[in-house]
């Protein structure tokens, strides 16, 4: 029988496999960010040395101010001591490291890409759930816990279950205003946030096919809100072209032994597949969540649900649950809800393409609401800059701010107060998640441009008539 | 490096937590994951925002319920510690004394992150699940019994489940081996694999 994309990739990465299937896998990148910074002490406390440095990357990003670029002007406390105490270890260690004053410098998993740490056919792990993006070249990526970043760096290895295997086949093509996100959010509904634990999803079809790296990264990013800690794309001419000359790419000859390795990996015809589903993606519109779990989303054209109209009861309670820490009630159109904050930014969509679909809908208008954009990393910022997008934020109103999670997961000092709303194209809608009290309605950098224009949300594709 | 107490059989209250989804950041708020381990307060950042109000009084909670502040098993929903990968919330799992996490099923991350630190999570069907936290609610001075050893959970009510695990996953909480030491046992394996890797993908090096 053929081989999945995801098989060929773990078969060749299999230094041992026990009768139960327990596999211990090498790894061949390790990215960390300033959470693990105390990974370092403990392994030193242990008399243990990092095995292979040369594979180990690191690059400060949740805690970050996205205000000020320079370590002094950050007042001392936790936000500092961990991005400081990652920096030291780098030194005491001897990895690279993207401190916040190199032009490189941004959120792990835009770094990676950028870079060409990521590469297809690699197997990449960071103790980031978010990992899942770098699948979006044809690799295989995983979240992991603080354990087992110990682990990686003792030994360069992990050990793990193969997962089961999903494909999810995205035929047509995306309309002009619906983007990867959009398309993600759709998948999340429909399979529930628990519909892909257990599993590694491929996502394939001819909606993939003309999708650009950065929204495949946007997809695979958010794969993880649907329970599975990988998604992942054969890589094919544009993931190819997007790595080459890459900092960290190879080169020369062995860039044409890497492509022609790359060039395998895909699903063979016969593979199979746990589980298959397909989407139309010519169907799928902007969507905009309503609840704590990105399941709980809807097209822009719905209005809230009514929880008295669900059969079930667990599923019915957490809508009710939802609904009160949301204040909202049932049969609220969506495009009816007012919005205190805007956020364009996150490891899901900060990348120049995302920057440069807000800039789109914003130019010439004005925000209505605070509106923070963060760019991904310093040279998103840089070429965001070069094509004049951050001039068109600023004339609007908005804030450009310095790379960094930022209001994604409220580290930094960028938050809401209790009970504001937000527009926001990062990941998660968890209560508390972008601050105490937070409410937070997950939608594409296009639909939070808008909202931010309209002060409620709306659907883009009316402005894109105007346009 | 995670402190492991290899895994014996125990009883203890159970406490039933009636949250489906229920992701890492509820299980412990972002803003407590630059804290020590070893932190004295660790405990109170358990589902902090779930149990505590602003000015630190009590919300109404099922671990806050005085029938249940010593259970060390907790009865939960669909999707447990789904979401962020963050290995704080079994370490505040842990600060308070549990030791197993009974749910339908797990973020895979979570339960990946609860096996290395001695926290035993176990899988049982969605209506069992669901009727043990009824029998919890409803009889709440009442024990439940966890033997890793048959892999069986015995209910309030002395009905038997039985649970899978992974033999591998098995033995690690026995013993209470942690991974590091482990592997470097597979050394020599992970030399000859290295010869074989860097002749055939020398450009992933
Ligand atoms: S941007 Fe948000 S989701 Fe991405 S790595 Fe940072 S905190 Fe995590």
């Amino acid at each position: 029988m053929g081989k999945t994309l995801f098989e060929k990739i773990w078969n060749e990465h299999i230094i041992y496999e026990h009768d139960d299937g327990e596999v211990l896998l090498y790894i061949d990148r390790h990215l960390i960010h300033d959470l693990h910074y105390r990974s370092f002490a403990s392994l030193k406390s242990q008399g243990i040395p990092i095995k292979e440095p040369g594979k180990l990357f690191g690059v400060p990003d949740h805690s970050v101010p996205t205000t000020v670029k320079n370590l002094k002007d950050i007042p001392k406390g936790e936000m500092r001591e961990a991005i400081e105490g990652l920096q030291r270890s780098a030194k005491d260690f001897g990895y690279v490291h993207f401190p916040i004053t190199d032009k490189r410098h941004g959120i792990v998993h835009v770094v990676g890409p950028e870079q060409g740490i990521t590469l297809p056919g690699i197997t990449l792990v960071c103790g980031d759930s978010h990992t899942s993006t770098h699948g979006a070249l044809g690799c295989l990526s995983f979240g992991i816990g603080a354990t087992e970043v110990e682990h990686v760096l003792a030994t360069q290895t992990l050990w793990q279950r193969r997962p089961q295997m999903m494909r999810i086949t995205i035929t047509g093509q995306l309309a002009l205003g619906v983007s990867a996100k959009d398309l993600i959010l759709t998948i999340i509904k429909e399979i529930s946030a628990a519909g892909g634990a257990g599993y590694a999803i491929e996502y394939a079809g001819s909606a993939i096919d003309k999708m650009s790296v950065e929204g495949r990264m946007t997809l695979c990013n958010m794969t993880i809100e649907a329970g599975s800690r990988s998604g992942i794309i054969a890589p094919d001419d544009t993931t190819i072209s997007y790595c080459k000359d890459l900092p960290y790419a190879p080169k020369g000859p062995l860039w044409d032994e890497a492509e022609s390795f790359w060039r395998t990996l895909r699903s063979d015809k016969d593979a199979y597949f746990d589980k298959e589903l397909t989407i139309d993606g010519s169907a799928v519109i902007p969507m905009v969540t309503w609840g704590n779990s990105p399941q709980w989303a809807l097209p822009i054209s719905g209005s809230i649900p009514h929880p008295s109209l669900e059969n079930d009861p667990m599923l019915r309670a957490e809508m009710e649950a939802s609904l009160d820490y949301m204040d909202l009630k049932p049969g609220t159109s969506l495009s009816a809800i007012p919005i205190d904050t805007v956020f364009i930014g996150a490891c899901t969509n900060s990348r120049i393409e995302d920057m440069r679909a807000a800039a789109e809908v914003i130019k010439g208008k004005k925000a209505k609401v605070r509106t923070l954009v963060v760019p991904g990393s310093g040279l998103v910022k840089v070429q965001a800059e070069m094509e004049g997008l951050d001039k068109i934020f600023t004339d609007a109103g908005m804030e450009w701010r310095e790379p960094g999670c930022s209001m994604c997961i409220a580290l930094n000092g960028d938050m809401l107060k209790p009970g504001q709303r937000a527009a926001s194209t990062s990941n998660r809608n968890f209560q508390g998640r972008q601050g105490l009290g937070s409410r937070t309605h997950l939608v594409s950098p296009a639909m939070a441009a808008a909202a931010s224009i309209a002060g409620h949300f709306i659907d883009v594709r009316n402005l894109y008539k105007e346009l | 490096m995670p402190n492991i107490v290899p895994f014996k059989t125990f009883s203890s209250i159970a406490v039933p937590i009636d949250i489906p989804n229920c992701d890492t950041d509820q299980i412990i708020p972002g803003r407590f994951l630059r804290k020590p381990n070893n932190d004295p307060n660790y405990h109170l950042y358990l589902f902090h925002d779930l149990r505590f109000n602003s000015d630190g009084s009590e919300k109404e909670f099922s671990f806050n319920l005085k029938q249940f502040k010593n259970g060390k098993i907790f009865v939960s929903d669909i999707n447990w510690g789904c979401g962020s990968s963050r290995e704080n919330a079994v370490i505040a799992l842990k600060a308070n004394g549990i030791k197993s996490v009974i749910a339908p099923s797990f973020g895979d991350i979570h339960y990946n992150n609860c096996i290395k630190n001695g926290l035993l999570p176990i899988q049982l069907s969605e209506s069992e699940c669901s009727l043990l936290r009824r029998q919890l609610h409803q009889n709440s001075d009442s024990e439940v019994t966890i033997d890793l050893g048959t892999q069986s959970v015995t209910g309030p009510d002395s009905t038997i489940y039985n649970f899978k695990i992974n033999s591998f996953d098995k033995l690690r909480l026995i013993r209470g081996l942690d991974d590091i030491s482990l592997t470097m046992e597979y050394e020599e394996k992970i030399q000859e694999f290295m010869i074989d890797y860097r002749k055939k993908h020398g450009w992933a090096l």
